[in-house]
């Protein structure tokens, strides 16, 4: 299974609404508009062919320069049989951050999606449990995103010169 | 038919050997009987019986393990009974890089510890932070529990270990009788939520 294969097939199901092709270090790599993760995820999934029936990571990353699309989600897919990886990306406004849950189709996305909620802020309508998962309960903030520097700001005893703030 | 014995059999001269022994507290003495102050005598029993509780979480733990090894060997200042209880422990030693989310296992692990109970801070993690300046990692132990000696270095050297527990024995052998009854220690353990 090529990777040219697999895009003639989403393209042939989706069309134009499949963005940003790529491979890097030879991973096929698509954006799909964030209404439509589960449908091309179950695709993928549903397909006899392609067969992507493994979620082996599913992450977020803040891109602050996108205007209007500044939060991703990414999901890394694995067709088991074939021995064939796949990356499928979305990207929502930080300002309204909600994605369509992964975990009725993955068990597996519930933890990740959980991560992804903690570090990003990403709401995943229909989680069956969004909570906090690694860190602190009382954090009142998503901490990976740019906006948020990584030294702890409660401390006043370093010099800030010597830390490069 | 027994075997007779054919080892030990020569007794070695053990003057040489530089141990030392514990010095007797000042008093007074006469024939059969010696009258010091009690808590000479508490100071000087706890000091040399201090029972550590490690509480090894990184690098610094592996320091530690070297320490109570045959090479350090803790055991030459009375700490060998390493507890894991903290119910029976005097010392507790925070070893390595403390999270913010484990933060109140230490303080749960304290609070269990019996009075009088002393706490040190191996290593730059434990005292503050260390490298982790960053979100997830607790700033120092002493934002959670009050810290009696900070051993610094990452990881320190047995060495500096052993001179943080000699340190610690130090502060065993001089403390007053009264102090965990006092206002001002009172007052630091409020400082901490702790009754």
């Amino acid at each position: 299974m090529t990777n040219e294969f697999i895009k003639q097939k989403l393209q042939a199901k989706f069309g134009e609404a499949l963005s940003e092709w790529g491979e890097p270090y030879g991973m096929l790599t698509v954006t799909v508009p964030r209404e439509l993760n589960l449908k091309v995820l179950n695709f993928l999934y549903d397909d006899p062919e392609l067969a992507f029936r493994f979620l082996t990571d599913l992450t977020g990353a803040h891109y602050p320069d996108r205007k209007g699309e500044e939060l991703s989600v990414i999901y890394h897919l694995h067709n088991l049989v074939s021995n064939v990886r796949m990356r499928v990306k979305l990207y929502t406004p930080a300002a309204q951050p909600d994605v369509y849950t992964a975990t009725g189709l993955f068990s597996g996305a519930n933890w990740m999606e959980r991560e992804t909620y903690d570090f990003y802020g990403i709401n995943f309508l229909g989680h069956p449990d969004l909570r906090r998962v690694l860190n602190v309960e009382e954090m009142d903030y998503h901490p990976l995103r740019k906006e948020f520097p990584l030294e702890d700001q409660s401390r006043i005893d370093k010099d800030d010169d010597m830390f490069g703030r | 038919m027994s075997r007779p014995v054919r080892f030990n059999l020569v007794q070695k001269d053990t003057r040489d050997w530089g141990i030392n022994k514990v010095d007797m507290p000042d008093g007074h003495m006469g024939e059969g009987f010696f009258a010091t102050s009690f808590d000479k005598v508490v100071g000087l029993a706890r000091k040399n019986s201090i029972w550590p509780l490690p509480f090894a979480t990184s690098c610094c733990g592996i320091e530690f393990m070297a320490t109570m090894g045959a090479n350090y060997d803790l055991a030459r200042f009375g700490s060998e009974r390493v507890g894991f209880s903290p119910r029976q422990c005097d010392l507790l030693m925070v070893m390595g890089t403390i999270a913010k989310k484990m933060g109140p296992v230490v303080k749960q692990v304290y609070l269990q510890m019996a009075e009088p109970r002393w706490v040190m801070a191996v290593g730059a993690c434990a005292s503050s932070g260390g490298i982790f300046d960053t979100y997830s990692v607790l700033q120092g132990i002493d934002q959670v529990v009050p810290v009696d000696v900070y051993v610094p270095g990452c990881p320190p050297r047995p060495e500096a270990i052993i001179d943080g527990v000699l340190k610690i024995q130090e502060l065993v052998h001089n403390e007053s009788l009264r102090r965990r009854n006092g206002v001002q220690y009172k007052g630091l353990l409020e400082s901490y939520g702790i009754q």
